[in-house]
């Protein structure tokens, strides 16, 4: 893959990176995050580095500037920028490559630009401290940058603070903020995973004609397989901090080796066959609702229907009402108008006026299940808890169940005496399922319950909720905004735009066409594995995503 | 209207509100004490005509929200009424004294904010290193002294020993700036040592906390130094808290300044108050009350429009 004859721009051979973790009341033990690691980088290349969390993939583009992240060390091996090895550097020198050789996009670009400074002066900052511009070179620059990025009125784009734009326009800031020193290599650092889907696909395209205007070199972080394969010349498939594979992008996706990157490749591929309606166990019907101290409605007269046994997938963007919608169900949000019918009864608007068997048929699981889980308790103490206030159970019986319930959840009893920060991602996500699923419900809410997770685990929560449906017959309310997710689990749909239901039905006719313009923006957004699907997508799109 | 407008107008308000509230205090606080002023004038010995005759003189029969209210329209208009030790005018009086109390903690503030910020920001830009831990020790140790053992010592050493500057800080009418000055550089260098931890401590705290955000790694990754990341990207983001400290701290150098003044014999307010509390001249402790409530409150509600300021969410809204 190297030629030998032109040398690369950026060259790291056996890399090594690590870090000294303090366990509390256990000795300082070392930790490897990178090992032995080599790739190269060619001038106006990109190298795609993908993995899942705890990869190594963002410690490695971070070593690429000679930086490593609180206590991390960059151990061993080589990292030659412009053919000098920069991994012992002193700080004099490592400043002044920071910024003028290589340059660095942040994953949130919200925290990354300082709140309390225009964004014209975050931009062109780098030029100036390095002196490779004046002032107004640097200005004129950014505002080229800008224009070339998409950004709206980009002579006066710089004024605003960086409060004032919205998340896809701070990304392609700080894509200008890159840029503008004129660097050898940018570090994309999962610069689209805080999106929206549809605003995803139109950094990406600012990204992908950026890097081929300016013919900088880039390295492109991120855990999304399918994004990367729009924008690398070559991608690293990392694991655990070690290689796994490393080819071109064409090789990588079309001919796989490894079984982990035909896995990463396939993922998402659950078939899933919608089923017949039956009765509905839950019936939401012309709900109308707005937060306290606003008089603006963030659901206007949503009604949907679902069967028991079925799961009703809620798309949309952030802002959308997805969320709202499920605290209006649970009661959280009492409604101004409408009516919920669940199992056969009338709802009250109000959490605090529901029966106990009200609370109890009715469950949630959440994004975040590090925040949902009281960090204090065991994981028995955790899935106990709805055991005892429901059922009553005690002492042996209650264990006896919680190790069902572990079983349930393919978890094992081993884990009764565990905490929470003992867990895997997933296997937390798999104990708020059993918590869930411990009080017997007919219907779990499950909002954005595999949004945080790499895909091969989400694949493995998607397929354990399947499975659990089928055994327990319990119904879903499945909130996401990952049209993935939806395809796989999905009996039918609602698309929700701005607080109203925009497409409702079963999945099939919802993914037929033709569709209405959002419904179509939102599909044709989502990325897609295979080279070239950019380009096509953007020639064939009905309506521009909403503002951003 | 603009939200800052609207926000520093309801911290005034709040203010004047709160003004209000302890003119209240001290004036009805000051009533409940048993005898009246009256009885503190004659004295003891006093008969009940003279008693009545005097009281009668001076509306003290009149009812006593009518005195308030007449007392209070007295303060804002600029008549204090007169003390009765003297008989001078209050409103006079205090004006010098206030004037001395100014120029003593203006000139305490002048050298002791910069230097604790500049402390602050170097300390945490060797956070843990030895820079940061003299920093703090030497403040520390400086704040741990009550105020009238850093005094003496200053007296002792600086005064007595070297002979280096004046002993007594007695200041008159008619003196110029530059003699002034000399005569109080032993109070400043005390105040500076009382009030410097505090504010230092909290400038690196604030910049510690901020250099946590995302945005530090950012200024780093362009390659800037660290005292520029920290003065241009933290230290924006900190003027919040650092403001508070550094308001609490001028009002301490105008409210708290008592002992200070009494060691060195400054004639400003604090030992005008000490004087007249003494011979229980309460006209007079009324005035001085509401006018360290004034400054009190005056410099937190300046506090509070510096940090709304400072927020650019506030002052450039979407």
């Amino acid at each position: 893959m190297l030629d030998q004859a032109k040398p690369s721009l950026l060259e790291i051979k056996n890399l090594r990176i690590e870090a000294t973790s303090y366990p509390p009341g256990e000795a300082p033990r070392k930790v490897v995050l990178v090992d032995d690691v080599s790739v190269a980088v060619e001038q106006g290349k990109v190298l795609g580095l993908i993995g899942e969390s705890g990869a190594g993939k963002s410690t490695i583009g971070l070593s690429a500037m000679a930086f490593a992240r609180g206590g991390a060390r960059l151990a061993g091996g080589q990292i030659l920028l412009n053919g000098r090895d920069i991994r012992s550097a002193g700080p004099s020198d490592l400043r002044s490559l920071r910024g003028r050789e290589v340059t660095y996009v942040a994953q949130s670009a919200a925290a990354a630009f300082n709140p309390a400074k225009r964004l014209m002066e975050q931009v062109i900052e780098t030029s100036l401290h390095h002196k490779l511009m004046t002032r107004a070179e640097a200005e004129a620059r950014a505002v080229d940058l800008f224009r070339k990025l998409g950004l709206p009125n980009p002579e006066t784009f710089g004024t605003r603070y960086p409060h004032q734009v919205s998340g896809g326009q701070l990304q392609r800031a700080m894509t200008a903020m890159a840029l503008c020193p004129k660097p050898d290599l940018v570090v994309f650092d999962e610069p689209t995973t805080a999106l929206d889907v549809t605003t995803q696909i139109d950094v990406l395209v600012a990204i992908k004609a950026a890097i081929r205007d300016t013919g900088v070199a880039a390295l492109y972080i991120t855990h999304d397989l399918a994004v990367v394969a729009q924008v690398a010349d070559d991608i690293l498939v990392l694991r655990g901090g070690k290689k796994v594979e490393y080819g071109t992008t064409d090789q990588i996706i079309n001919a796989p080796q490894q079984a982990y990157t035909q896995a990463l490749v396939s993922v998402r591929s659950i078939d899933h066959v919608e089923k017949a309606d039956t009765a509905p166990v839950l019936s939401v019907a012309n709900i109308t609702a707005r937060y306290r101290g606003t008089n603006f409605d963030v659901l206007k007269n949503v009604t949907v229907d679902l069967s028991a046994g079925q799961t009703l997938a809620v798309v949309g963007e952030s802002g959308s009402g997805k969320s709202t919608l499920a605290r209006v169900i649970t009661g959280l949000l009492p409604t101004a108008q409408g009516r919920i019918t669940f199992a056969g009864r009338i709802l009250s608007p109000d959490l605090a006026s529901r029966s106990k068997d009200d609370l109890r048929e009715l469950q949630m699981i959440y994004q975040m299940a590090d925040t949902a889980m009281n960090p204090r308790q065991t994981v028995g103490t955790i899935i106990g808890r709805p055991l005892e206030f429901y059922f009553g159970l005690k002492g042996d019986a209650k264990r006896k169940r919680i190790q069902e319930l572990l079983e349930e959840i393919e978890m094992g009893a081993g884990f009764i005496d565990r905490y929470p920060a003992e867990l895997s991602g997933g296997q937390k996500q798999r104990v708020c399922i059993a918590r869930a699923l411990a009080a017997k419900p007919k219907l779990i809410i499950c909002d954005e319950v595999t949004s945080a997770l790499d895909p091969l685990v989400a694949d493995g929560i998607l397929k354990l909720l399947l499975s659990l449906q089928a055994r327990e017959g319990v119904a879903y309310l499945f909130i996401t905004h990952d049209l993935a997710t939806v395809k796989a689990i999905a009996d039918k749909i609602a698309v929700m735009y701005r607080g109203q239901v925009v497409r409702y039905g079963s999945k099939t006719d919802v993914l037929t066409p033709p569709f209405d313009d959002y419904t179509d923006l939102l599909l044709s957004s989502v990325p897609e594995m295979k080279l070239g699907w950019l380009e096509e997508v953007l020639a064939s799109r009905k309506m521009e995503s909403g503002g951003n | 209207m603009h939200p800052v407008v609207k926000l520093v107008t309801q911290r005034l308000a709040l203010g004047l509100l709160l003004m209000l509230a302890v003119s209240a205090l001290i004036f009805f606080g000051v009533e409940a004490l048993p005898g009246d002023t009256a009885q503190a004038m004659l004295g003891q010995s006093a008969t009940p005509e003279a008693l009545a005759n005097l009281r009668e003189k001076m509306g003290l029969n009149e009812p006593v929200l009518w005195r308030y209210g007449h007392w209070l329209y007295g303060f804002v208009t600029g008549d204090m009424g007169v003390a009765l030790t003297n008989g001078e005018d209050i409103a006079k009086s205090i004006g010098s004294r206030l004037g001395n109390t100014l120029f003593l903690a203006f000139w305490a503030a002048l050298i002791s904010v910069p230097l604790a910020i500049l402390l602050g920001l170097l300390a945490a830009r060797y956070n843990g290193r030895w820079p940061d831990r003299l920093i703090s020790g030497v403040t520390l140790a400086t704040i741990s002294l009550p105020e009238f053992v850093a005094g003496y010592l200053v007296l002792y050493f600086l005064a007595v020993k070297l002979q280096l500057f004046p002993a007594m800080s007695m200041v008159f009418p008619g003196m110029g700036v530059f003699e002034r000055l000399q005569a109080i550089i032993l109070p400043v260098i005390v105040l500076v040592m009382v009030v410097l931890a505090h504010m230092m401590r909290m400038t690196r705290a604030a910049i510690l906390n901020v250099m946590q955000s995302a945005y530090i790694e950012t200024a780093e990754l362009k390659g800037l130094s660290p005292l520029t990341v920290i003065w241009r990207h933290a230290f924006p983001n900190a003027i919040a808290p650092v403001v508070n400290v550094v308001m609490l701290n001028l009002a301490y150098l105008v409210v708290g300044v008592v002992v200070v003044e009494v060691v060195f014999v400054y004639p400003g307010m604090g030992q005008y108050l000490v004087d007249h509390v003494t011979k229980r001249d309460l006209p007079v402790v009324q005035a001085c009350g509401m006018i360290f409530a004034a400054v009190y409150i005056g410099l937190n509600i300046l506090a509070d429009v510096v940090s709304i300021l400072a927020n650019p969410r506030l002052r450039h809204p979407k």
